[in-house]
């Protein structure tokens, strides 16, 4: 999922400062997953943006609205008529989902979250990254351990010479992503997996944004 | 001195032809200063001229902003007459600056290149700063033998004057997870490394370990090792060096006899030339490469309490 954490109050509150309406927007993505920007996340910080511009002697009104997607068109239009009736919106979804909405709409839209990676749930309250969205998957060859996003140097052939006692250079707090990859490829009987000489990668910024048309899905075909 | 009389060298650099004749290196290391001035890398220089075979200069070591290790290495060329080598790091450029950087290099006469991934830049000075890793150090090497050997970049166009560069890698013998650890240096090989310096050797045992998987693979025979060593002169850093640096392993006895030491600078010299002596003794091992981190004026001590002297000249 996409990981995120709830922006501090403080920060949205300078943002929807002019602002005497606005609409919280959550999503019930990755971002509820994540307990960053679902329904509940929408009706306390829309508690406490009341409570602190109540506090502040300059209310405002905040209206609530969660939908299952941000990053979808045909969810986004549900927040047509809230988004009409609003100075300000302040998203709680992922920034696809902020960026996507604000396209859409006619008043200025901002960020109530703060991305961080594509991560997994791995204990209550824990989250880590796995994935980097590089567009050319390694899994195979690495033991399903992916060296860009585990090794703090994203090193495609072993790890440098920070390694120790299973940790990385930059922390002990952080496990050595190619030792990771080492246990993983010993327990599978694949060590000779390591020799193989990964090339130079192709990070596939080449053209701008990346972009994925499947021709057989697209509505412009014959 | 007998003229030898080489054929097929790779790069013509002093350190290559003391390696392919046999006979047994000794390189220095200059970290740059942190401001804009060569009077620190003169001083070094002129220490360790007639002691050494190429001197390497550390590209932004710890990742800290440094004097650019090819502007060292062009006044070392320039204004001293000697060899250097260059380290590159793959932290702070991608691979088009990179092979930017080593056109001019090969043209101002650099010829020892070595071949590092970097200290990881939380490390250093811009802690927030991006990280390059473009390419590893793997590649690295992949990309610089196929620019000397097939005479094109890493994209694949051709390069019409290609430089031909002796390429480095390192090792650590003392990085985890050890059994890894000769496999990776048989990939750097398998790649184009021609040399290798080790990470410095505070724990000879473990070295010689590491040297034994080494030569299992037959690793020796197929590019020159170099054995990282390092006098630490005070008792302290040495067992800051065992709890506080990743990546190092410091013997018990090596911080004991520092701590016992009436002189431990002494002490730190003997220690250095005892570990040249049991490097030379031990096969595979091709040379040394003294890295006297912030005690460069001791390295010609060292070089000549171990029998180095004189340098060959060709």
């Amino acid at each position: 999922m996409i990981v995120a954490e709830r922006k501090p109050v403080e920060k949205v509150l300078e943002m929807i400062a002019p602002y005497k309406k606005v609409l919280i927007a959550g999503c019930y993505g990755c971002v509820t997953v994540c307990l960053a920007g679902g329904e509940k996340e929408v009706g306390i910080l829309a508690s406490q943006i009341r409570l602190a511009r109540n506090k502040a002697g300059n209310p405002i009104e905040v209206v609530e609205q969660t939908v299952e997607r941000q990053c979808d068109a045909e969810y986004l239009a549900k927040f047509q008529d809230n988004v009409s009736k609003v100075e300000a919106v302040v998203s709680l979804a992922c920034g696809i989902g902020i960026q996507y909405l604000a396209e859409k709409s006619p008043v200025p839209v901002f960020p109530g979250v703060n991305t961080l990676f594509l991560g997994a749930n791995i204990d209550v309250g824990k989250w880590e990254e796995r994935c980097f969205a590089c567009g050319d998957c390694v899994l195979d060859k690495t033991g399903g351990i992916c060296p860009i996003a585990r090794c703090s140097k994203s090193l495609l052939n072993g790890p440098c010479g920070g390694s120790q006692y299973g940790k990385c250079e930059v922390s002990k707090d952080v496990d050595c992503g190619w030792q990771l990859i080492y246990d993983r490829l010993k327990a599978l009987g694949q060590l000779d997996k390591l020799k193989e000489i990964i090339p130079a990668k192709n990070w596939k910024r080449d053209k701008g944004p990346r972009k994925l048309v499947r021709e057989e899905l697209t509505l412009e075909r014959d | 001195m007998k003229e030898i009389k080489f054929e097929n060298l790779k790069s013509g650099s002093n350190l290559e032809k003391v390696l392919v004749s046999g006979q047994f290196a000794c390189t220095g290391e200059i970290g740059p200063p942190t401001y804009a001035s060569f009077e620190e890398i003169d001083k070094h220089a002129r220490e360790m001229k007639g002691k050494v075979d190429s001197i390497n200069f550390t590209d932004n070591q710890t990742a800290v902003v440094r004097l650019s290790s090819w502007a060292a290495s062009l006044r070392l060329i320039y204004e001293h007459g000697m060899e250097p080598n260059l380290q590159v790091v793959c932290r702070d450029r991608n691979r088009l600056a990179i092979q930017s950087d080593l056109l001019g290099a090969y043209a101002h006469g650099i010829r020892n290149v070595l071949c590092l991934s970097g200290d990881h830049q939380t490390f250093g000075s811009s802690p927030g700063c991006k990280g390059v890793y473009d390419v590893d150090s793997v590649q690295l090497i992949s990309m610089l033998k196929r620019l000397r050997d097939d005479g094109c970049f890493e994209c694949g166009a051709e390069c019409k004057i290609n430089p031909k560069f002796f390429i480095g890698c390192a090792e650590n013998p003392f990085g985890d997870p050890f059994e890894f650890r000769a496999i990776r240096l048989e990939k750097k090989i398998e790649a184009g490394a021609d040399f290798v310096q080790t990470q410095c050797i505070l724990d000879m045992e473990r070295f010689e370990l590491f040297m034994e998987k080494v030569r299992e693979l037959g690793l020796h025979k197929r590019a020159f090792i170099c054995a990282g060593l390092m006098p630490v002169k005070s008792p302290r850093m040495a067992r800051y060096m065992q709890t506080g640096v990743p990546g190092m392993l410091v013997s018990e006895e090596f911080c004991q006899r520092l701590e016992k030491a009436e002189d431990p600078k002494a002490e730190a010299v003997n220690i250095t030339v005892e570990y040249i002596k049991r490097c030379r003794q031990i096969e595979g091992v091709a040379g040394v490469h003294i890295m006297a981190v912030a005690w460069e004026s001791i390295v010609p001590t060292v070089i000549e309490k171990a029998g180095l002297l004189p340098r060959p000249t060709f």
